[in-house]
């Protein structure tokens, strides 16, 4: 076991999974010679090669293109888009390409390529370098979708994702590249679709995912010292999304909040209060709430920002209304 | 060329030189915050291109884009009250300094989506065509820019539709660390023009008076028989390529190189070689240092945006 930072995990699954597997490349703008922006491909040319790690041009939706007809070919390109907020140049491509082709060439073809990304709000990068956009991919059959919140689970899972036969949209969070956790040395791999239990608890469940990971661990140690025991429920991957775990919590606790940084409107938080409507109406004690990003573009100003997202308070109040009801 | 011209171009390149030394000055301080590209070393381009234009003249400019708001006459207090998110600014601090914007002077704003503004510039040509103006559109992108696929659907739009739009491509020679070179195989980007069937011109990016007076040529051509035109104004960054980039990739030699064509001096070399008295340029000079502390003053003293109005804004969205 060692204590490193979310970077470094996702990095070192680089590293390993170049090493197991020739075919894996990766590319993008500024990930080669620099090692990208938040520095996960660092190293990565000067251990394994610039045909095998390579720059390319702000030609975001012909590089993502050409990762899908490369790994239809046969290779397996791990691919790098700055900011999730870019992804929307590669709709196209990553959707009506990419995400269908398994299905329409009727199972002969497969596209089994990563495209990493980072989203959520920095501190003052503004509206076009802030979203949280993870429902719009939600919402496409074909693709899979994982967004990690420690260290350990950002190694295994995007180990997983690599080894994965479906192309795999991996949304990291530019504030968790610096946080630190403890890491297996050696090989092992997070399945993908399968829920974590970051924190057990029996009063109230929290379902969750990524940055906001730990702002509910943060809340439920608040809720603690007021006598609530909270469940907090880490998604990790959206899609295939792991209802199980989610309606066995659900079965012990009686009482459910979803939280995200992405606005209410629409995202996952409704979804997974609909499943649970149909599946599970009859386990609920109390009234469902979702938390989530005011319907806004994100300000530039920070202590605007700041009323946009989630905060622990916000959290904290959410789950005090679930329990007074 | 009339020197008051160039003493103008002179007063603005020099204003962009110290407004974006001051902003560096302030994020240093912690007033500023986010992302902020300075346009130092590449003042000749925004001075020698807007000088050729009209104010009703429209721009589109990029996440580079203090130089080319201020050589369209903004007004630098708002423009660094919006540096530092406050309410007096042009987007009220909703934008920062990759959204510089300001309608009422025809620029649609800075972008920060690299390419993002070059349909929009398309478009704001057909705009002009179709109400009949005679407004030229300059569309500034960057070399890295260049390799987006909007600006080859965009430019030949503008041709087949013969848009009054003049693509303005500032060849710093990067796009963050990678090279021109590592992105193309063309030595002028300008060439690029043939594959659109429209004209196209290289330009030293580095003297504003020479590209001011080929843009008063193109401007001319462009607000008569409208259709697009390719610019390419070859320039270097002074730094790297934001203000936490260290530029560590940056030759030495290269940079000396192009710091010894600096725009700023160049220009102010041509006034004195013109006959200009230094105590003259002093002047200029000092001019400019009053408004660069007079803004600075104002952006520091300028209100928050009021959270509570925030969140009545936004509570129809
Ligand atoms: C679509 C998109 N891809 C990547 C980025 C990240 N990015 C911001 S500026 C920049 C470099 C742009 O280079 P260039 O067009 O040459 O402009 P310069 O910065 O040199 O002025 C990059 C890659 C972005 N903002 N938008
Ligand atoms: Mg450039």
């Amino acid at each position: 076991m060692a204590i490193i930072k979310y970077r470094k995990a996702l990095n070192q699954a680089l590293f390993e999974e170049m090493t197991r597997d020739p075919m894996v490349l990766c590319f993008g703008a500024g990930i080669a010679e620099r090692g990208g922006s938040y520095k996960v491909t660092e190293g990565l040319l000067e251990q394994f090669g610039s045909k095998r790690v390579f720059d390319t041009p702000l030609s975001e939706a012909s590089f993502v293109g050409m990762a899908g007809g490369a790994a239809i070919a046969g290779v397996k390109p791990v691919v790098e888009i700055l900011f999730v907020d870019f992804t929307l140049l590669v709709m196209d491509q990553l959707i009506n390409q990419i995400a269908k082709y398994n299905f329409m060439t009727g199972g002969q073809g497969k596209a089994p390529m990563v495209l990493r990304t980072q989203g959520g709000v920095g501190n003052g990068l503004a509206g076009q370098h802030s979203q949280s956009l993870e429902a719009l991919f939600y919402h496409i059959p074909g693709l899979k979708l994982v967004m990690p919140a420690t260290p350990y689970d950002a190694k295994g899972l995007l180990k997983a994702s690599i080894r994965d036969d479906s192309p795999v949209l991996f949304i990291e969070n530019k504030k968790l590249y610096l946080t630190e956790g403890e890491v297996p040395d050696g090989d092992y791999i997070v399945p993908l679709g399968k829920a974590d239990v970051k924190r057990s608890g029996s009063d109230v469940t929290i379902i969750t995912y990524s940055y906001m990971v730990l702002e509910c661990l943060a809340a439920a140690k608040v809720l603690e010292e007021k006598g609530i025991s909270v469940e907090v429920i880490d998604l990790r991957t959206l899609q295939p999304l792991d209802e199980e775990s989610i309606l066995q919590s659900l079965d012990k606790t009686g009482r459910l909040v979803v939280v995200h940084e992405a606005p209410v409107r629409g995202g996952i938080g409704g979804d997974i209060i609909s499943t649970v409507l149909e599946k599970a109406f009859y386990s609920l004690e109390a009234p469902v709430k979702r938390i989530g990003g005011k319907n806004t573009t994100i300000p530039f100003n920070i202590n605007l920002e700041k009323l946009c997202i989630p905060s622990v308070e916000d959290i904290v109040d959410g789950v005090m209304e679930v329990m007074n009801s | 060329m009339e020197l008051d011209l160039i003493k103008g171009m002179f007063e603005t390149a020099l204003t962009i030189r110290r407004f974006e030394e001051a902003a560096i000055d302030q994020y240093r301080q912690g007033r500023i915050y986010g992302y902020l590209h300075p346009y130092l070393g590449e003042e000749a381009i925004a001075t020698g291109v807007i000088s050729a234009l009209r104010p009703d003249d429209y721009i589109v400019s990029t996440h580079r884009g203090h130089g080319h708001a201020i050589a369209k006459g903004h007004d630098i207090k708002l423009m660094l009250a919006e540096l530092m998110g406050k309410e007096s600014g042009y987007c009220h601090g909703r934008g920062g300094s990759m959204h510089v914007a300001n309608l009422a002077q025809n620029n649609l704003g800075a972008n920060g989506i690299v390419g993002g503004g070059i349909p929009l510039a398309t478009g704001a040509g057909l705009a002009v065509k179709y109400k009949g103006g005679d407004q030229v559109v300059i569309c500034f992108f960057g070399d890295g820019a260049i390799n987006q696929g909007v600006f080859h659907e965009s430019i030949n739009l503008a041709a087949i539709y013969k848009l009054p739009v003049i693509f303005v491509v500032e060849n710093n020679h990067y796009a963050v660390s990678t090279r021109i070179q590592d992105s193309t195989l063309i030595p002028n980007l300008s060439q690029r023009a043939d594959g659109f069937g429209i004209p196209g011109i290289s330009l030293d990016g580095n003297d504003a008076v020479v590209i001011h007076e080929e843009m008063v040529k193109v401007v001319a051509r462009t607000r008569q028989v409208q259709g697009p035109t390719l610019v390419e104004c070859k320039t270097y960054r002074h730094g790297g390529h934001h203000i936490n980039d260290p530029g560590a990739y940056m030759p030495e030699e290269e940079m000396k190189y192009w710091k010894s064509k600096d725009p700023v001096l160049v220009l102010r070399k041509r006034l004195a070689d013109e006959g200009v008295a230094e105590h003259e340029l002093k002047e200029i000079e000092q001019r400019v240092e009053a408004k660069i502390e007079e803004a600075v003053a104002f952006a520091i003293n300028s209100p928050e945006p009021s959270k509570e109005a925030f969140l009545a804004e936004i509570s129809v969205l």
